[in-house]
């Protein structure tokens, strides 16, 4: 396959970026997009060129590294994350525009890499139990009623990956806080911390400057790991319920 | 060593309500189901121009003699217009910062443009700006009469016929009642997502009642100029 990209090449967060266009030839269906990507790079560092920048780890869909807006699509047009997304997507001939994550509270650190850490403050904020460290405890020792379990391992499947912040025209991350208070709140392991997580939480979320939720469905419809959008009305719920109780 | 724990009070309800963006939304919900309330009540009020001058003007006058005789002449008109008042400003004003918010934390657009969201989801916005246009000019012309060509005071029927027999009344009218559907699709729905009543089992049924009551509204408004121009209603 041979393919027209237009990645957005930013050199530091201070710079100005732009879409620059570059031509790949020799791309099988069979490589992912990130292998594409890396085709691209081995080519420029052989011209002498900076290659392009971008977040991978695991390449496996499970680490939430890799971070792509490939065609107006948060990891582009298949569900799933970029680093499973296949070339066999596409077709001989095209034109890819690759772009960064969008979000003021994302900003941009080079070429298609974001600053996700707003992230780990949300989570540092009450993404967490009052647990005992040490050796694992007896699992059977916290009955978990069967519809809590699934309920939370439903949204416990969030891999961070700030799809949902990246399709929102808001920049909400409501999606992502979502997923953790519903992942959290239902168990009897996170109840303690049932009110202050989700108040904490929320808080922190708009002291990051992440934008509201407006209900357009984007981000559930972007979540590479199928978080329904139905968690966002279950953590507002969460939250008047623990502003009630003050 | 004693644990660091977080021993700073919290601010307030009424603060941490109006201070976050779920909170704040959850202010447009309430005043937006207070809105709809409202816009059903006027619909049904609005119907009884089928049935002559002497019901829709008798229902008029009833209207400002609300709660008699406890309540003096208009009181009880005024409590509801208090409640409206101050429901359409918490709703403009929470819409406005939460707009503003949204703004600012997508400051970059994509430069790959797709269409996103559906069609009333898109214009909530616009169609609240037009809405509240609307409302000004809706005053003018039926309450206050300044704008009304018959202006013929405690005479409600007379007057709604003048408006609707003019094209701009028509226009300006119907307009905006395709607004209120829109918004109302939307709304209402986003609301009950807002105070946390939806979810995966009720999603259906939140949809379908927002729809039915979107195009409800918008029939049963728009009925009354159709209706006017089409002579049935002379």
């Amino acid at each position: 396959m041979k393919l027209t990209l237009r990645v957005w090449r930013q050199h530091n967060a201070d710079a100005p970026g732009a879409m620059a266009s570059y031509e790949v030839d020799g791309i099988s269906q069979d490589m992912s997009f990130l292998e594409m990507l890396d085709t691209l790079n081995e080519d420029l560092i052989l011209r002498g060129e900076d290659p392009v920048a971008f977040d991978h780890d695991c390449r496996e869909g499970i680490c939430g590294a890799c971070s792509l807006v490939i065609n107006g699509d948060a990891h582009g047009p298949e569900r799933t994350t970029t680093c499973q997304l296949h070339m066999r997507s596409f077709a001989d001939g095209d034109t890819i525009d690759v772009e960064p994550w969008r979000a003021s509270a994302f900003p941009v650190v080079k070429d298609l890499v974001v600053d996700r850490s707003a992230f780990d403050r949300i989570i540092q904020a009450g993404g967490y139990i009052t647990a005992p460290t040490g050796a694992a405890p007896e699992a059977h020792a916290t009955p978990v009623p069967k519809p809590a379990a699934d309920h939370a391992f439903e949204h416990a499947e969030c891999i961070g990956c700030g799809a949902c912040v990246a399709a929102c025209p808001n920049g909400s991350a409501m999606l992502f806080t979502s997923a953790k208070i519903n992942h959290l709140n239902v168990l009897p392991q996170g109840s303690p911390e049932r009110e202050s997580r989700v108040l904490d939480m929320v808080a922190t979320m708009d002291d990051e400057g992440f934008g509201g939720c407006t209900l357009t469905g984007e981000c559930a419809t972007a979540c590479p790991k199928g978080i329904p959008l139905p968690s966002i009305a279950a953590m507002n719920k969460e939250w008047l319920r623990a502003l009630r109780k003050g | 060593m004693a644990l660091a724990t977080r021993t700073g009070r919290r601010p307030s309800t009424t603060r941490t309500l109006w201070d976050s963006t779920v909170g704040k939304k959850s202010v447009m919900a309430v005043s937006g189901a207070i809105m709809l309330g409202y816009l059903v009540a006027h619909m049904f009020g609005n119907l009884k121009i089928f049935f002559g001058p002497g019901d829709f003007n008798g229902y008029a006058h009833w209207l400002r003699g609300m709660g008699a005789p406890l309540l003096h002449h208009e009181w009880a008109l005024w409590m509801v217009r208090v409640v409206l008042i101050a429901a359409v400003i918490a709703h403009g004003v929470s819409a406005y910062q939460l707009s503003r918010r949204d703004i600012k934390a997508r400051p970059v657009k994509y430069a790959h443009k797709r269409r996103r969201a559906s069609y009333a989801t898109r214009t909530m916005r616009w169609g609240g700006i037009i809405l509240a246009l609307f409302i000004v000019w809706h005053l003018l012309d039926l309450t206050t009469l300044t704008v009304n060509e018959r202006a013929w005071a405690g005479h409600p029927y007379e007057n709604v016929l003048a408006t609707f027999s003019t094209w701009y009344g028509n226009t300006i009218y119907i307009v905006a009642m395709v607004a209120v559907g829109l918004h109302v699709r939307h709304g209402f729905w986003s609301a009950a997502q807002t105070l946390g009543a939806g979810n995966a089992r009720r999603d259906r049924t939140l949809k379908f009642l927002a729809n039915a009551l979107a195009l409800v509204l918008f029939a049963g408004f728009v009925s009354v100029p159709v209706a006017v121009m089409t002579g049935v209603v002379s």
